[in-house]
């Protein structure tokens, strides 16, 4: 299932057929430059192009249903312009939004920053490391194209400032609205956002409705730099899946958009990733109660299936210890659009004539090609209609933070790490995406650093290519000691599946699990039968039965001897 | 004392026998696919169809066990000293010897003392331990499972599974004692008809002759 990336012989291939070509048309057209004719290869792509099919992909408009709002914002005057930036339409927003930006200064698409109720953990994008580009934090200028603010270029930015939020990138509907990087990067970088045509800033404004997936999903899809990279439960076929996909975002299931179930009220809605849900036993509430929580319970309630047939009961007996998506969600990464389930960052910072390239070695499901090389972030393995993890988990997650000292000959590193078992009724058993990493670490301090990625300087390590400079200025301007060494650790990271349910008819059949070498085969210390576990029992029963059977077998036996001799 | 063709085992009881034969075969077949021996059904059919045959042979027996002492039947299970050691020593010797088994069916004794042993030991033994612990485990199934929480499924489960074991150990030597008659047909044709050669009294024979005519087969 795994698409392993094939390093060695694929690309020594490579190289051969790059080689071979160039010197023979060298030769034929005395002097073309090389790149011209890398270019040329469809797997090869020159220069750093990161990001650009997000704009291409959200743009998808479906046909708008009639509005229920009372309100229709064309027709406001104080929406017609002229507007010439983002937060001069925020102003005109809070004008008569005016408790709008008070709500939303607390939103975590805002502060990027949380602190977690039961672990006490300082989280948030604005401080974690994760195993994909690793840290936001002091890469504003490039990560803060996703936080619903505008400018934010360095942590220094200005959290009190109304004006600053951007009301748009949820709200706005046209497709046609963008955010580029607040501040210059590396001249290598920079150029993937040229050419952009200019925002038409009354109309994106007169368009505002309730978001809708084009809006959280130009962000949440293409997590960790590119389409469901990340979470592989989240890719750009949300934007219009099939019902054997998603039932729940497919038109032709119930066409649900992403706020749905992300229902909140005052600009703070359900679902966390660092405070989860496992165990709604709330269910569904009575009528015209709100929800608060985005689990599967919250309208499918703890007993969703039909109590007419004994499968149907015994199913609504496994919610207790078994989460809907675990069934329900039969793979990771489905409808054509692949997942990154490992970055090697130490092959990063290979160049051809200089300059930074893409090999586009992986195909997926929907034709795409995928890159498995980037000088700036190195090698990726990609991995499609993939079998999930599974384990037990309680919902809450402890991170491995900037603080967090570790012992790297302990094996890979866990980014984020989970509790919970059998003898934990909160506990669920629940499917995971493990992301695999091979990423720099202070080697002296056994810590995680933080690296200097974008930036128009000589250290960022986008244009630059160099470890040592980037994590020795990204932890120097965050004002955290460095050691001066640092070394590659691996390290894993375990993301929650809940999107993508599947319909009924493909959510797993109960020998996906009940059966020798099943989904759940490595789950230790409780009763599930059909696994064959119990091998002591099995052998005494075998043993019974053999002795049995060749008691009478003998005691047959030995009646057919006597019989035979006393007829001799 | 004569011997006759008598009715020993009613039609309620052959009904029973045969109804509980079907459904121990289908209950270990599918039990033993539910714990993990094989998978030749699956997982999910296995247990839809261990449950409803479990359910099907619990009223069986409800109405066995009401039969049994309504009509006072259970007398035939009642251990007994009386013959045990001549057939056991029958099965042990006397069979490689060609000898006639020393056992004659009664009225009042349809099964020889080890056999009726036997029947006594599944009764109050085995099945109830089958029966209790499928339906606990039924009940866990059904969202009860606090009821069980001190002694937990796992627990369950295993005494389920041995005395599923017992059970099949018992088949076997059931079907194998079968062909230790004249003939394997003579064994199970009485179970079939009703009737078995049953050695009776003088008063037992002119009481039935009286009194239940039926019972005697015509012609005898």
């Amino acid at each position: 299932m795994i698409n392993h990336y094939p390093p060695a012989s694929r690309r020594r291939m490579y190289r051969f057929n790059y080689i071979s070509l160039s010197f023979s048309i060298l030769i034929l057209t005395l002097g073309w430059a090389t790149t011209t004719l890398a270019s040329s290869d469809p797997k090869i792509e020159m220069g750093i192009s990161e990001y650009t099919k997000t704009d291409e992909r959200h743009a998808i408009i479906k046909p708008k249903k009639e509005s229920t709002a009372t309100t229709d914002h064309t027709k406001l005057k104080e929406l017609q312009g002229p507007f010439f930036s983002g937060p001069e339409v925020t102003k005109a927003c809070l004008e008569c939004h005016n408790t709008a930006g008070h709500q939303f200064m607390k939103n975590k698409h805002w502060t990027w920053d949380y602190k977690h109720p039961k672990t006490g953990q300082h989280l948030g994008k604005s401080v974690l490391i994760n195993n994909f580009c690793t840290n936001a934090r002091g890469n504003e200028g490039m990560c803060a194209q996703c936080h619903a603010g505008y400018n934010m270029d360095s942590p220094d930015f200005d959290f009190t400032n109304q004006e600053n939020m951007d009301c748009l990138v949820c709200h706005e509907s046209t497709g046609t609205y963008y955010k580029t990087p607040t501040s210059k990067g590396n001249k290598a970088c920079s150029v993937m956002f040229e050419g952009k045509p200019a925002i038409d800033w009354a109309a994106v404004a007169k368009s505002v409705e309730m978001p809708t997936r084009n809006n959280c999903g130009k962000c949440h899809f293409y997590g960790g730099g590119g389409d469901n990279v990340k979470h592989g439960d989240l890719s750009s076929v949300l934007f219009d899946p099939p019902k054997e996909v998603d039932v729940h975002m497919s038109e032709a299931g119930e066409g649900f958009t992403c706020v749905t179930c992300h229902v909140g009220e005052g600009h703070e809605w359900a679902g966390s990733r660092y405070e989860m849900l496992v165990n709604d036993e709330t269910g569904t509430g009575k009528p015209g109660m709100p929800r608060e929580t985005a689990s599967c319970e919250s309208c499918h309630s703890a007993s969703p299936h039909p109590i007419t047939s004994v499968q149907g009961i015994k199913l609504n007996s496994h919610t207790q210890t078994v989460a809907c998506e675990t069934c329900h969600i039969p793979a990771i990464a489905r409808g054509g659009v692949a997942t990154e389930v490992d970055w090697d960052w130490r092959t990063m910072g290979k160049l051809k004539d200089g300059e930074g390239f893409k090999l586009k070695e992986y195909t997926q499901g929907d034709g795409h090609h995928r890159a498995t090389y980037k000088s700036i972030k190195g090698t990726f393995t990609y991995a499609e209609d993939l079998e999930p993890m599974y384990a037990w988990f309680d919902g809450t997650m402890n991170y491995t933070t900037i603080a967090t000292k570790f012992d790297p000959s302990k094996g890979p590193i866990d980014i984020n790490s989970f509790s919970g078992s059998h003898d934990d009724p909160g506990s669920r058993i629940y499917p995971f995406k493990r992301m695999h990493t091979t990423q720099p670490y202070d080697k002296g301090n056994n810590t995680l650093p933080y690296m200097h990625l974008w930036g128009n300087d000589d250290s960022a390590l986008w244009g630059n290519y160099d470890f040592g400079k980037a994590i020795e200025a990204g932890m120097k301007k965050n004002g955290i000691p460095y050691s001066g060494e640092w070394g590659f650790i691996e390290t894993y990271s375990y993301w929650p599946i809940n999107h993508m349910v599947a319909p009924k008819d493909e959510a797993l059949s109960c020998s996906s699990c009940h059966s020798h070498d099943g989904r759940l085969d490595h789950l230790e210390g409780f009763y599930m039968p059909g696994r064959g576990k119990n091998e002591i029992l099995d052998l005494i029963g075998l043993l019974a039965v053999l002795g049995t059977l060749g008691g009478v077998l003998g005691h047959g036996a030995l009646r057919m001897i006597a019989t035979r001799r006393r007829k001799v | 004392m004569t011997m006759h063709k008598i009715l020993v085992f009613k039609r309620f009881e052959r009904l029973w026998h045969w109804s509980q034969m079907a459904l121990v075969f289908t209950l270990l077949f599918t039990g033993f696919a539910v714990h993990g021996t094989h998978s030749l059904i699956s997982f999910g059919d296995a247990v839809t169809v261990h449950t409803w045959a479990a359910i099907v042979l619990l009223v069986i027996w409800a109405f066995a066990i009401f039969w049994l002492f309504t009509t006072g039947q259970w007398r035939h299970y009642l251990p007994t000293t009386e013959h045990f050691i001549t057939v056991a020593r029958f099965y042990a010797f006397g069979i490689f010897k060609g000898e006639h088994h020393p056992y004659r069916k009664t009225y009042r004794r349809k099964h020889n003392p080890l056999q009726a042993l036997t029947y006594l030991m599944v009764k109050i033994a085995i099945f109830p331990a089958i029966w209790i612990s499928g339906i606990a485990y039924l009940l866990i199934s059904f969202g009860q499972g606090e009821l069980f929480e001190w002694i937990g499924i796992e627990s369950i489960a295993l005494i389920h599974t041995i005395a599923a074991l017992a059970i099949l150990l018992f088949v076997i030597a059931h079907v194998y004692l079968l062909t230790t008659g004249h003939s394997f047909i003579d064994h199970v044709k009485p179970m079939i008809t009703g009737y078995d050669d049953v050695e009776l009294s003088d008063e037992e024979l002119a009481y039935l002759k009286a009194d239940e005519p039926g019972v005697i087969k015509e012609g005898d």
